[in-house]
C-alpha cells in the first residue's frame, strides 16, 4: 500500500524485479512533484488544476533514471485486444501496471468514485475470468472480474485511458542512484520555476492565485466554490501523501540528503516541510470558505495572497536547488 | 506536518475499506508514514461535491416525474454526467441524446438505442429504464 498510485504502481513493478526503493525516492527521482493550472480544460466541471504530471510521466522517468527498459501499450479502438494481450503477459508472469477509471471500480469507496480517469493499478494474476489487482490506494489485494476491468480500462471523459499498459521487459544490473537522484532534483526544479510560460510552477500558482480573486465577481457563488473546492480536492486527492505531494518530496529531500550526506538537501526538506503545511493551511481555509465558517479575515482575498505567498516560498526553494552544486 | 498532527477525522469517506497514507514528522524529525482515515477540511469538500451531485439528482426526479424529462435525464445525473460523457459513453451525437431527453421522443425508442444506455448506466432490463422506478436507485 502507498499514497500515490502512480508511485505505488511503479514500486510494486520494480519489487518484483528486485529492486526495492522507498515510495518517497521513487517520487523524487519520477520528478513527480508538479503543479500545473489550465483554465481552458474541465474536469468535473471546473478548471483542472493538478499537483502531478501527465499519468505516466513518473514510471517513464524513473525508469529512464535507473536504466530500466519498459514497454507501454495502447488500444484505442481495441478492447478485446487489450484484455488479450494483458492475459498474455500475465501467462508469462509479468505484472502489468495500467491506467483505469474510478467512476466504475467495482472495490473503490464509494465517495471517491467521481469520472477521474488517472488511476493506476497492478494486475498481476488471473483465475478463471478474475483478475487479481494489487491497487495502490487499497490496504488489500483486490479482485475485478473480465468485464468490469475492460470497463474501466475504456472509461471515457477528460484522459481517457484507452486501454493504456504497461510493464518492465528489462531491469539494469549497475544502478548509480546517486547520480540519478541529482538529475531528478535538477530536472523537478527546472520544471517548477524555470519552465517557459505560465501554465506550471510557480507562475502557474499566482496565475490561479489571481483568478480566484476574480472569482467571487465572475462567477455566481455555487460556481465560486465548486472552483475552489475542486483545486483542495485535487491537493488532497487520496495518494498525495497531503498538502499535493509537498510532504512525500520532504520526505524524499531528507532521503536523498541523508544518502549524499549533502546538509542543503536537509534543510531544503525542513523549507518543504513548511511548505507544505501553508498549503494545509489554505486547504483550512477554503474549506472554511466553503462551509460559510470563516473568520471575518478569510475570503477569496486572503486565501489567493496566501496562494502567492507559496508561490515565492516554491520559487526561492527551487530557485536555490536548481543552482545547488550537487 | 508532525507525527501527532496527522488528523484522524473519520468522516466514512473510505467506508472502513482502506486508510490514507501520509508523509509526516517523527520525534526525531525523520519522515514517516502515517495511516489516517480522513482530514476534516477534505471531508467538508467531498461531501459538499456530493450535496451538488444529490440536488442534480432530486432536480432530475421532479422533472422526469412531470413529464418535462424523459428518465434517461435522471440515469444521467445519478452516474454524475453531463450530455458530452453520456455522448462518448453510449456513441450517440450530443444532438441526438438531446432528443432523447424528450419524454415524447424517449416513448418511441427502440430496444437498440435503449440498451445502449443500459450498458452505461448499468441496468439489468429495460424496464429499469422505462418505469421510473427511481427509489431502487437512490
Amino acid at each position: 500500500m502507498s499514497a500515490h498510485c502512480e508511485n505505488g504502481v511503479t514500486g510494486n513493478l520494480l519489487k518484483h524485479y528486485g529492486i526495492e526503493l522507498s515510495e518517497a525516492m521513487i517520487f523524487g527521482l519520477g520528478s513527480g512533484l508538479f503543479f500545473t493550472y489550465l483554465p481552458f480544460i474541465k474536469l468535473n466541471g471546473a478548471s483542472v488544476v493538478s499537483f502531478r504530471p501527465l499519468p505516466g510521466l513518473i514510471f517513464k522517468r524513473i525508469n529512464k533514471a535507473l536504466g530500466i527498459k519498459t514497454k507501454t501499450l495502447r488500444f484505442p479502438r481495441n478492447p478485446e485486444k487489450a484484455m488479450k494481450i494483458l492475459d498474455e503477459k500475465l501467462h508469462e508472469n509479468i505484472p502489468v501496471g495500467m491506467v483505469v477509471g474510478v467512476f466504475n471500480l467495482p472495490y473503490f469507496p464509494a465517495p471517491y468514485r467521481f469520472h477521474f480517469n488517472a488511476h493506476n493499478i497492478v494486475v498481476f494474476a488471473k483465475n478463471d475470468n478474475i483478475y487479481k489487482v494489487s491497487d495502490p490506494i487499497m490496504e488489500e489485494i483486490e479482485t475485478i472480474s473480465y468485464d468490469d476491468l475492460k470497463n474501466v480500462r475504456y472509461a471515457k471523459g477528460t484522459y481517457k485511458p484507452k486501454g493504456k499498459m504497461y510493464y518492465i521487459t528489462k531491469v539494469s544490473e549497475n544502478i548509480n542512484l546517486e547520480l540519478s537522484i541529482k538529475k531528478a532534483i535538477k530536472k523537478t526544479a527546472k520544471y517548477m520555476t524555470a519552465y517557459p510560460g505560465q501554465i506550471i510552477g510557480d507562475r502557474a500558482m499566482r496565475w490561479l492565485a489571481n483568478d480566484i480573486k476574480k472569482w467571487q465577481k465572475k462567477y455566481d457563488e455555487k460556481k465560486a466554490l465548486k472552483y475552489l473546492g475542486s483545486i483542495v480536492r485535487m491537493q488532497e486527492e487520496i495518494g498525495t501523501g497531503g498538502a499535493g505531494f509537498r510532504f512525500m518530496y520532504a520526505a524524499f529531500l531528507q532521503e536523498a540528503g541523508n544518502l549524499l550526506k549533502n546538509n542543503d538537501l536537509v534543510n531544503a526538506s525542513k523549507e518543504m516541510t513548511e511548505i507544505g503545511d501553508k498549503w494545509r493551511l489554505f486547504a483550512t481555509q477554503a474549506a472554511r470558505i466553503i462551509k460559510n465558517r470563516a473568520n471575518d479575515n478569510e475570503n477569496y482575498n486572503t486565501i489567493a495572497n496566501l496562494l502567492t505567498d507559496i508561490s515565492y516560498n516554491e520559487k526561492e526553494l527551487f530557485s536555490k536547488l536548481l543552482k545547488l552544486k550537487l | 506536518m508532525k507525527v501527532q498532527e496527522v488528523p484522524q477525522d473519520d468522516a466514512n469517506m473510505l467506508e472502513g475499506k482502506t486508510k490514507e497514507i501520509q508523509f509526516a514528522l517523527d520525534k526525531n524529525g525523520n519522515y514517516t508514514e502515517v495511516k489516517s482515515v480522513g482530514w476534516e477540511p477534505k471531508n467538508i469538500i467531498l461531501q459538499e461535491a456530493w450535496n451538488e451531485v444529490n440536488e442534480n439528482i432530486t432536480n432530475a426526479i421532479n422533472l422526469v416525474e412531470n413529464g418535462e424529462k424523459s428518465p434517461i435525464y435522471f440515469f444521467m445525473h445519478k452516474n454524475i454526467m453531463d450530455i458530452k460523457l453520456l455522448s462518448q459513453y453510449t456513441g450517440f451525437c450530443v444532438f441526438t441524446i438531446k432528443r432523447h431527453l424528450k419524454p415524447n421522443v424517449f416513448k418511441n425508442l427502440s430496444d437498440k438505442k435503449l440498451e445502449k444506455y443500459l450498458k452505461t448506466f448499468n441496468l439489468n432490463s429495460i424496464n429499469d429504464l422505462k418505469l421510473f422506478d427511481y427509489k431502487k436507485y437512490i
